[in-house]
């Protein structure tokens, strides 16, 4: 088990190296640094040049790229064009709300999935099987940035239940009950959102999984023992069809948090993936930098995650 | 005798249907998915046919007096009527739905068939070889998936110098063929241990030729299931980029331009007949060729066929 795990580990140190090589290059390719923004008739251009020697931006890329990662991996990530502030403390400060809306998203797709995947396996070909196989068809086909304008234009602005944008109001107290339940306010449409279409995958794959499970030997097994068929159900074929769902989560949760740029546009929710829009907008390129990297090390962990977890569900896994 | 001759004929009749016959039974069968693809032709021969007739010039000309025309005013200006109103700029909003649809269906094809190129190519190549040049193309698929993809075209986009509809496809197909490449490895992996491909490999059969003339043609209906679902994604993929203001050049209209607007909330609340006609428009291709491409992968399915 832990030879697994640390096996993961190994392997995934070159991934880091070879993303991080990668990113450093793309920062690279863009256009201006951090003095760009000195450049003005006042300024002796000799001046800037020695800044940048100074910096050592005239030293060969390995030496930088060397520099670089070793300010990362202590959280330096530099300072911000627009902002003038560190770049971990902003991105920090949004990552906490993408987390937030993250986890809700997942929340509400366990909470639809499970028992629509599950029920419509059970009872193949019933009506409710039928609803759900539509409704699964829905959220694979639909882009979500459509499904989302559309459910901000119904219920944003035309019934007006829930706010149009924004993370929380600006007239409540931290720290309050109000809070809470202002910034769930905010947070609850682009949730359902992106839950609507992250059901499609689970969804499928259990009622698939329930339909299989029925006919196989250890349920024939079951029921011979004289086990109630819904015990049956319970005990044996939905356990066994929901734990692989479990090792999902860690996949689930960085794909939410890497796609989150679309919903919190439409949403203008303060995560990072506005973030990220914004900072690209303005060519804030510390921060781009920074958040690539930082989501390409979390997709890393989450992959990890979801191997380590499905290695202690599955234990076949374990073997190689 | 005659009953041999019978008998023959019998046994020629219980043939099995094989590709197109398939299909087309397969679609037969099922009303709802001759009905997609009967809304699916007649959207592109309306886009198709309706682009050749328009003038993209006069639509894309700025005329201040329209702003924001509400549908079925007379312009006084172009001096024609605005069957679905006007954006900002005082644009028709029906011309550039017509060319927005025709650039996005063009370019998620023509993506469609790049990303196809490369992804089943270097799949198979993978698979049958399998060894150091698996392992190395599998290293760079492995790379790629884990990064925030997403992300990094935006990136892209505004870092590539004269960008062009071209850069754009090309970025796109440099990201979107990693998937292709693994799901088409792992069937060319399985198909290569067959007999057929160890008797073509005995009789001296050239490796590019057990590959793409033998090996591909056995896998041409996951090909063809995988290439309509692609389509699909890969035009939502090309209008969530251009909505966002990362995809198509601004010269270039898409369904996703249209959309585009409605990040105004002005827009997106007051003025539907410039973001809605472009979303219906999309979700309704979506789903058309979704369920197509369901039905086509049911008829490559012998244990889900319906017909």
């Amino acid at each position: 088990m832990w030879k697994t795990i640390l096996r993961r580990i190994i392997l995934m140190i070159p991934q880091v190296i070879i993303l991080s090589i990668f990113i450093f290059l793309l920062a690279q390719a863009m256009p201006g640094d951090p003095f760009t923004g000195l450049i003005n008739p006042n300024m002796d251009p000799a001046v800037i040049e020695k800044m940048r020697e100074a910096a050592g931006l005239n030293d060969p890329w390995h030496i930088q790229y060397i520099r670089w990662i070793g300010n990362a991996i202590h959280g330096d990530f530099g300072t911000s064009f627009l902002y003038k502030l560190p770049v971990a403390e902003i991105i920090g400060e949004r990552a906490l709300n993408t987390i937030w809306l993250s986890l809700l998203t997942v929340i509400l797709t366990y909470l639809i999935a499970l028992p629509l995947g599950l029920f419509a396996g059970r009872y193949q070909n019933s009506w409710f099987d039928k609803v759900v196989v539509v409704y699964n068809f829905f959220s694979f086909a639909v882009p979500i940035f459509i499904f989302a304008l559309l459910t901000l234009f119904i219920f944003g602005y035309r019934l007006d239940w829930f706010p149009t944008t924004g993370s929380v109001s600006s007239d409540v107290v931290k720290g309050t009950t109000a809070y809470f339940f202002d910034k769930l306010h905010h947070i609850t449409l682009p949730a359902i959102s992106q839950a609507f279409l992250a059901t499609a995958v689970t969804i499928q794959y259990l009622r698939s999984e329930v339909i299989d499970a029925k006919t196989q030997d250890f349920v024939r097994t079951a029921r011979s023992k004289g086990v109630p068929t819904n015990k049956v159900f319970t005990r044996h074929i939905f356990r066994n069809a929901s734990l692989p769902i479990a090792s999902q989560l860690g996949y689930e949760i960085t794909g939410l948090i890497s796609g989150s740029v679309v919903i919190e546009k439409i949403f203008g929710y303060p995560g990072i993936g506005k973030l990220f829009i914004d900072s690209i907008v303005q060519r804030d390129y510390t921060v781009i930098t920074a958040l690539i990297l930082i989501l390409g090390i979390a997709t890393l962990i989450g992959t990890l995650l979801s191997d380590i977890i499905m290695s202690i569900v599955d234990p076949r896994i374990r073997i190689q | 005798m005659a009953k041999e001759k019978k008998v023959n004929e019998n046994v020629q009749e219980s043939v099995p249907p094989m590709g197109m016959t398939m299909i087309a039974r397969e679609f037969k069968k099922d009303k709802l998915a001759m009905f997609s693809l009967a809304v699916l032709v007649i959207i592109l021969l309306g886009v198709f046919i309706g682009s050749v007739i328009i003038n993209q010039d006069q639509i894309m000309r700025v005329s201040i007096f329209d702003k924001y025309a509400a549908p079925g005013t007379f312009s006084t200006t172009n001096n024609t009527t605005f069957i679905l109103g006007a954006d900002e700029g005082g644009r028709d909003v029906f011309g550039q739905l017509i060319i927005g649809a025709r650039n996005s269906i063009l370019i998620g094809f023509t993506i469609t068939i790049v990303t196809s190129i490369i992804g089943v190519g270097l799949g198979i190549v993978s698979g049958y070889y399998g060894g150091a040049i698996d392992n190395i193309l599998m290293r760079i698929v492995d790379f790629i998936m884990i990064l925030p993809i997403q992300m990094i075209i935006i990136v892209f986009v505004t870092i590539v110098p004269k960008y062009n509809v071209w850069s754009f496809i090309g970025i796109m197909s440099s990201f979107y063929w990693v998937g292709k490449a693994r799901l088409f490895r792992s069937k060319a992996l399985s198909e290569s241990r067959r007999d057929y491909v160890s008797a073509s490999k005995t009789l001296g059969t050239s490796d590019f030729k057990i590959m793409f003339r033998e090996l591909m043609p056995n896998l041409s209906s996951l090909i063809i299931t995988n290439l309509t679902m692609n389509f699909a994604a890969n035009i939502g993929i090309e209008t969530t980029l251009t909505f966002l203001g990362f995809g198509l050049p601004t010269n270039v209209p898409s369904l996703g331009t249209l959309i585009g607007y409605a990040s105004n909330g002005d827009v997106l609340s007051n003025k539907t007949w410039i973001w809605l006609p472009a979303s219906v428009l999309i979700l309704v291709m979506m789903l058309s060729i979704n369920y197509v491409g369901q039905a086509l992968k049911r008829s490559a399915d012998a244990r889900q066929r319906l017909g």
